[in-house]
C-alpha cells in the first residue's frame, strides 16, 4: 500500500493543482468524470435511450393489439414485451431522468461546487448501463427474457419462470445499488452542501421534492433487493418463501413487493411535483402559492406511501380490516395531493401567464395528472376495484400518472433548463410541434383505455374479444403517433446542443433561483465560492 | 458554518475507480447469473470464474479507491464539511442495510403470524386447511411442512447463546477501542481493536459449527426445509455475510492503526467501521430474539 500511496499522491497533486480547469477529452472524460454536470448529462441521455428502447417494445405491444387475434408475435414474446417495457420505463427511463435532473440542478440550486460525493456519483451512473445490458441480453437466451410482468409475482417468477430469472434478479440488484447510492448522494448534498443562509425552508421546492424522494429510495430499494433475493432462492435453491407447500405464501410476495412498489410510485411522481412547482411560478410571474404547505404535503404523501401498499391487492384477498384500512389510507392521499393541485392553480390565478413550451407541458401535467389521480381514487375503493382490477382501466390510470405526469414534467424541466445546459435557445416551432403532437396522441393512446377497462378488457393479453376492436385500433394509432412525436424532441435537443439563438443567463424573465445567476451555458464548475443567500 | 469551510470543499479530479467498480459489478452479476442458472448443469462452469474475476476486480477497486481517499485525507485536503459528508453517507448506507434486513424479518413475521396459521385453517381459512392439506397442523417452528418435509428446530442455548455473548462483548470492545483512540492511548487501541476482530472471527467459526450441526443427519435442518429453514438460513446467512464484511473492515482498521493512521480528531474510517459493527450486533440481537428464542 505504501509505495502506491506515494505514487498516487504525486499524481493526485498534479490533478489538484489544475483540477478546476482540467477536463479530460474524449471517452475518458465521460468514464472518469466526477463532474455533476457531465454525470447529469449522461443520466439524461441514458434515460432517453432507454425511453426509446422501452417505447419500441410498447409499439410491438400496440402493433399486436391493433387487431383482435394473434398476428405478429407469440403470446410468450408478448409477455416478455410487457415485462421488459415496464422494467425499462420504470428503472431505466423515468428514474434515471429524475436523477439526471437532480445531478444537473441540485448543486446549482443549493449553491454547492458539486455533489457531496462525486466519485460515488460516477459509480452510481456507470453501473446502470451494465444492469440494463444484462437485462436486455436475456432476449438472446434460448428461453427468452423475463415474461412474468414487471411486478414479477410469485409463482410466475419462481415455479413457472423461464431461464432468465437469475439474470433478472442480479440486474435488479445493480439497479437498486445505483438508486441507493444516487439517493445517498442527493441527501448528503442537500443536508451538507447548502450555501450559507439557505435554510431548509428557503430551499427551492424542487430541492425539497428530491430530498424526500431520496429518503423514499433509501428506505425501499433495499426491500426490493430482499424481494428479488427471495425469488432467486425460491427459483434455484429450493426455498419456499412464496410456496404454500413449504409453509410460505405467494400472497406474502405481493405484500413485500408492494411495500417497495407503492413508495416507488411516489419516487416517480414527487420530483415531477418539484419540477412543475418551479416552472409554473416562473411563467405565471408570481411566487409559488403556499410554499410551506407544498413542503408539508410532499412529506405527508411520502409518509402515507408506506401504509397504502395493499391497495394493489384488494382482489388477492386479505382480512376485511386490511381491506378497509388500506382503502381509507389510500383515499387520504387525495388530501395532500389536492393541496398541491390547488396550489398550482392558485399560483396561476391572476398571474401574467405566458405559454412557452415548459409552461405548456406543466399545464398539461396539472390537468392530465389530475385525471390520473382521480382514476386512482376510483381504484382506491375496494368494492369497485374488484371490477377494475387487472383491466385496462388500471393501465390507463398509471399511464396517465407516469406518462402525462412524470414524463411530461421531465419534458417541462428539460425545456426549462435546456438554455442553461447548452447555452442556446431551443427551436420554438419544433418544441410546439412536439408538445401538441404529444398532447393529442397521448390522449388518443390512453383515454380510450379507461373505457376498454370498464368494459372488461384484461391487461397483459395478446388477444381480445371482438367488441374491443374499435377502441384498440384508435389506441394503437395513438401509440404510434406518440412514439413518433418523441423523435421531434430528439431532433430538437441535438439541434439545441449544436447551436441556435444564444441564451442569456436568465432567459425566462419570471424565473427564480441560483441557477439563473450563472451564465448560460453553466460553467464546468459552478459556485467554487458559495453565493450569499439573504 | 463559516464561508471559509465551504471554499475548501474538496472536489476530486477524474478517477478511474468508479468505472473499474462498474465493470467489476457487471462481471459479478453476469458470473453469478450464469452460475446460478446452470446449478444443475455440471458442464458449464464458466459462471463461477467470471464471478471470481469480478470479485477480484472489486477488491482491486477498493484498494485503489480507498487508497486515494486515505491519501487525500492524510494530506489535509478534507475539511470538516467533507468529514460530515462521509459520516452522513455512511449513516444512510447503514439505514439502507437496516431496510434490507427488514424485508427478511418481514417475511419471517408474516409467515409466523399469517401464512402458517392460515394454512392450518385459522381465521376464515377453514377450507384451506380442510381441502389442501387436511393432515397439516400449524406450529412454529414449522418442523413439518404441508407437503411433509420434516426438520428440527435450532435451540437458542448452546452455540447461539455463546454467539450472542461473543457479539455483545465485541460491541463493548469496539467502543473501548474508540475511547482509547480518542484518548490517544495507542496501545489500548490496538488491544481492544484486535480483540474485537478476534471475537468476530470466533463468532464466524461458531456460526460455521452451528451450520454443520444443522446440516448433520440428526437435525436435517437444510436451507430448503420449508419456511423455517428458509428464514433461519437466509437471516443468519445474510447476517453472517455482514459480520464477515464488518470483520474485514475492522481488520483493515487494525492494520491502519499499526501503520500509525488516525488521530483523536480525524478517524472517520475507524468510526464508520465501528458503526457498522454495532449495526451488525443490533441485528444479531433481533435475530436471537425472533429466530431462536420466540
Amino acid at each position: 500500500m505504501t509505495s502506491n500511496v506515494i505514487n498516487e499522491q504525486s499524481t493526485q497533486d498534479a490533478h489538484d493543482d489544475g483540477h478546476h480547469d482540467h477536463k479530460m477529452t474524449g471517452l475518458k472524460r465521460w468514464l472518469y468524470t466526477t463532474n455533476h454536470k457531465d454525470i447529469g448529462s449522461m443520466y439524461l441521455w441514458f434515460s432517453f435511450i432507454m425511453f426509446l428502447t422501452g417505447g419500441v417494445m410498447a409499439l410491438v405491444i400496440r402493433a399486436e393489439l391493433f387487431q383482435p387475434g394473434l398476428q405478429i408475435v407469440e403470446p410468450d414474446f408478448f409477455n416478455q414485451m410487457t415485462t421488459v417495457h415496464g422494467l425499462i420505463m420504470v428503472f431505466g427511463a423515468i428514474m434515471p431522468a429524475f436523477t439526471g435532473l437532480a445531478n444537473w440542478m441540485l448543486p446549482m440550486m443549493v449553491g454547492a461546487p458539486d455533489m457531496a460525493l462525486p466519485r460515488l456519483n460516477n459509480w452510481s451512473f456507470w453501473i446502470l448501463p451494465f444492469a440494463f445490458a444484462i437485462l436486455l441480453s436475456t432476449f438472446f437466451l434460448e428461453s427468452g427474457a423475463p415474461n412474468f410482468g414487471w411486478t414479477f409475482y410469485a409463482p410466475l417468477s419462481t415455479t413457472y419462470s423461464n431461464g432468465s430469472t437469475a439474470f433478472f434478479v442480479f440486474a435488479v440488484h445493480i439497479m437498486g445499488i445505483s438508486s441507493i447510492m444516487g439517493a445517498i448522494n442527493i441527501v448528503v448534498t442537500i443536508m451538507n452542501m447548502r450555501a450559507p443562509g439557505m435554510t431548509y425552508m428557503k430551499m427551492p421546492l424542487f430541492v425539497w421534492t428530491f430530498f424526500i424522494t431520496a429518503y423514499l429510495l433509501i428506505a425501499v430499494m433495499p426491500v426490493l433487493a430482499g424481494t428479488v433475493t427471495m425469488v432467486l432462492t425460491d427459483t434455484y435453491f429450493g426455498t419456499s418463501f412464496f410456496d404454500a407447500a413449504g409453509g410460505g405464501d405467494p400472497v406474502m410476495f405481493q405484500h413485500i413487493f408492494w411495500f417497495f412498489g407503492h413508495p416507488e410510485v411516489y419516487i416517480m411522481i414527487l420530483p415531477a411535483f418539484g419540477i412543475v412547482s418551479t416552472t409554473i411560478p416562473a411563467f405565471s410571474r408570481k411566487k409559488l402559492f403556499g410554499y410551506s404547505s407544498m413542503v408539508y404535503a410532499t412529506a405527508s404523501i411520502a409518509f402515507l406511501s408506506f401504509i397504502v401498499w395493499a391497495h394493489h391487492m384488494f382482489t388477492t384477498g386479505m382480512p376485511l380490516f386490511g381491506e378497509l384500512f388500506f382503502m381509507y389510507c389510500t383515499m387520504l392521499i387525495a388530501v395532500p395531493t389536492g393541496v398541491k393541485v390547488f396550489n398550482w392553480a392558485a399560483t396561476m390565478w391572476r398571474g401574467a401567464i405566458s405559454f412557452e413550451t415548459p409552461m405548456l407541458f406543466s399545464i398539461a401535467f396539472v390537468i392530465l395528472f389530475t385525471i390520473g389521480g382521480f382514476s386512482g381514487l376510483m381504484l382506491a375503493m375496494t368494492p369497485v376495484d374488484f371490477q377494475y382490477h387487472d383491466t385496462y382501466f388500471v393501465v390507463a390510470h398509471f399511464h396517465y400518472v407516469l406518462v402525462t405526469g412524470a414524463l411530461f414534467s421531465i419534458f417541462a424541466g428539460a425545456y426549462y433548463w435546456l438554455p442553461k445546459w447548452t447555452g442556446y435557445m431551443y427551436n420554438d416551432t419544433l418544441s410546439k410541434w412536439h408538445f401538441w403532437c404529444s398532447l393529442v396522441s397521448v390522449n388518443l393512446l390512453f383515454f380510450p383505455m379507461h373505457f376498454l377497462g370498464l368494459a372488461g378488457m384484461p391487461r397483459r393479453i395478446p388477444d381480445y374479444a371482438l367488441q374491443f376492436a374499435d377502441f384498440n385500433k384508435w389506441v394503437s394509432i395513438g401509440g404510434f403517433a406518440f412514439g413518433l412525436s418523441q423523435l421531434i424532441f430528439l431532433v430538437l435537443v441535438i439541434k439545441c446542443i449544436k447551436g441556435g439563438k444564444k441564451a442569456e443567463a436568465k432567459p425566462w424573465d419570471g424565473a427564480e433561483g441560483l441557477e439563473w445567476t450563472v451564465p448560460s451555458p453553466a460553467p464546468y464548475h459552478t459556485f467554487e465560492t458559495p453565493p450569499k443567500i439573504d | 458554518m463559516t464561508t471559509k469551510e465551504y471554499e475548501s470543499y474538496y472536489v476530486p479530479a477524474q478517477s478511474k475507480w468508479p468505472i473499474v467498480g462498474a465493470i467489476a459489478l457487471f462481471l459479478i452479476a453476469v458470473g453469478a447469473g450464469n452460475y446460478v442458472a446452470n446449478l444443475n448443469n455440471p458442464d458449464s462452469s464458466g459462471g463461477g470464474w467470471v464471478l471470481l474475476a469480478g470479485i477480484a476486480l472489486i477488491i482491486y477497486m477498493m484498494f485503489g479507491w480507498f487508497n486515494n481517499v486515505i491519501t487525500e485525507s492524510m494530506s489535509g485536503k478534507y475539511s470538516h464539511q467533507m468529514d460530515n459528508s462521509f459520516r452522513q453517507g455512511m449513516s444512510w448506507f447503514i439505514f439502507s442495510e437496516v431496510m434490507f434486513f427488514a424485508a427478511f424479518f418481514g417475511a419471517l413475521l408474516y409467515a409466523r403470524t399469517f401464512a402458517v396459521p392460515w394454512l392450518g385453517g385459522a381465521g376464515n381459512n377453514a377450507a384451506t386447511g380442510a381441502i389442501l392439506w387436511p393432515e397439516f397442523t400449524a406450529t412454529w417452528p414449522l418442523v413439518k411442512t404441508p407437503d411433509g418435509t420434516e426438520t428440527t428446530a435450532m435451540g437458542w442455548y448452546g452455540l447461539p447463546l455463546i454467539n450472542t455473548i461473543l457479539l455483545l462483548t465485541s460491541s463493548i470492545t469496539a467502543h473501548l477501542a474508540h475511547v482509547a483512540l480518542e484518548q490517544e492511548k495507542r496501545g489500548l487501541l490496538k488491544f481492544w481493536l484486535g480483540l474485537t476482530v478476534l471475537l468476530g472471527c470466533v463468532f464466524l467459526y461458531c456460526q460455521g459449527l452451528e451450520y454443520a450441526h444443522g446440516y448433520a443427519d440428526e437435525m436435517k435442518l437444510y436451507l430448503d426445509s420449508g419456511i423455517y429453514g428458509n428464514t433461519f438460513y437466509l437471516l443468519t446467512g445474510f447476517h453472517g455475510m455482514h459480520v464477515t464484511l464488518g470483520t474485514i473492515m475492522l481488520l483493515v482498521m487494525l492494520i491502519r492503526v499499526f501503520k500509525g493512521h488516525f488521530t483523536p480528531k480525524n478517524h472517520f474510517a475507524f468510526q464508520a467501521a465501528s458503526w457498522y459493527w454495532h449495526f451488525v450486533d443490533v441485528v444479531w440481537v433481533l435475530l436471537f430474539v425472533f429466530v431462536y428464542i420466540i
